[in-house]
């Protein structure tokens, strides 16, 4: 509903992986950073992601039987695997927002290759972390 | 703060409420379907899909623009070495971990403040594709 409403009203496509290389591009002078694209979206990104922060705690403060809730997955994976999201997305120009709703929306074969890889890569790596007894 | 802005951020409230409400904030929910326990996730995105296929391919016949302005584009990428390699990876990195950039962000919302490393780790690789695979 949140990326459909936005693209009626704007035509923009509000995925959020390019959310992280267009705040770098606040940071960073390296020219992949600075392109005109990132420039142009980076501050509407960050409208979208303090939305996404705020419509999830609101969640959390009203309809959740459990209020707020802190996961127990280990730190390590959060870490490394964080890092492979961030460089992986990027690499891939897309994310399950990105490739998974908005490129499958738009019929873009493209993003549905990339959909099935990382949901196959996805599914056999958490096989096989909680094969070594890894949880959750 | 423009009109844009402003739908944006509503968008985003949405978007993340929608995503705490199917559970996706929650890493452990976001394993189990990876580990093929239950298929929410998927219904989850077939639905969020079906609702933005509407919106880039049906309401654009009866509407010329878009209501603020710009233009109706649907999203394309091309398809290249790295598109693959990188949904790869990203498909690892969800797998060991459950989160992705989205469900990473709702994750703060509703208080799961460990997500806040994974978010850092998250820029830290989207700086190092840019400085070094960047082109």
């Amino acid at each position: 509903m949140g990326v459909a409403f936005v693209y009626v009203l704007t035509g923009l496509h509000a995925t959020q992986s390019s959310l992280f290389s267009t705040t770098i591009s606040y940071f960073s002078k390296i020219p992949y950073f600075q392109r005109k694209s990132y420039l142009e979206s980076r501050e509407w990104r960050l409208f979208f992601a303090v939305g996404v922060i705020l419509g999830a705690a609101i969640y959390a403060l009203t309809v959740s039987p459990e209020g707020f809730w802190t996961t127990r997955v280990q730190l390590w994976r959060i870490l490394v695997g964080g890092f492979l999201v961030g460089l992986g997305t990027r690499l891939s120009s897309g994310c399950t927002s990105g490739h998974g709703i908005s490129g499958i929306a738009s019929l873009s074969t493209t993003s549905l290759f990339a959909v099935i890889t990382f949901i196959i890569f996805g599914v056999i790596t958490a096989h096989v972390v909680q094969f070594l007894g890894v949880l959750p | 703060m423009n009109n844009r802005n402003v739908i944006l951020f509503v968008g985003g409230l949405v978007f993340g409420f929608g995503l705490a409400w199917g559970g996706m904030a929650k890493p452990e929910v976001v394993l189990s379907f990876l580990q093929l326990k239950d298929y929410g996730l998927i219904l989850l995105m077939g639905v969020a899909t079906g609702t933005t296929f509407i919106a880039i391919n049906i309401i654009p016949r009866f509407v010329a623009k878009p209501i603020l302005g710009g233009e109706f584009k649907p999203r394309s990428r091309d398809l290249t070495r790295n598109t693959l390699l990188g949904a790869v990876i990203f498909g690892i990195g969800w797998g060991l971990s459950g989160q992705c950039p989205g469900s990473s962000l709702a994750s703060i919302g509703i208080g799961n403040l460990m997500v806040l490393p994974g978010i850092a780790a998250m820029f830290l690789g989207a700086y190092v594709m840019g400085r070094f695979f960047g082109s």
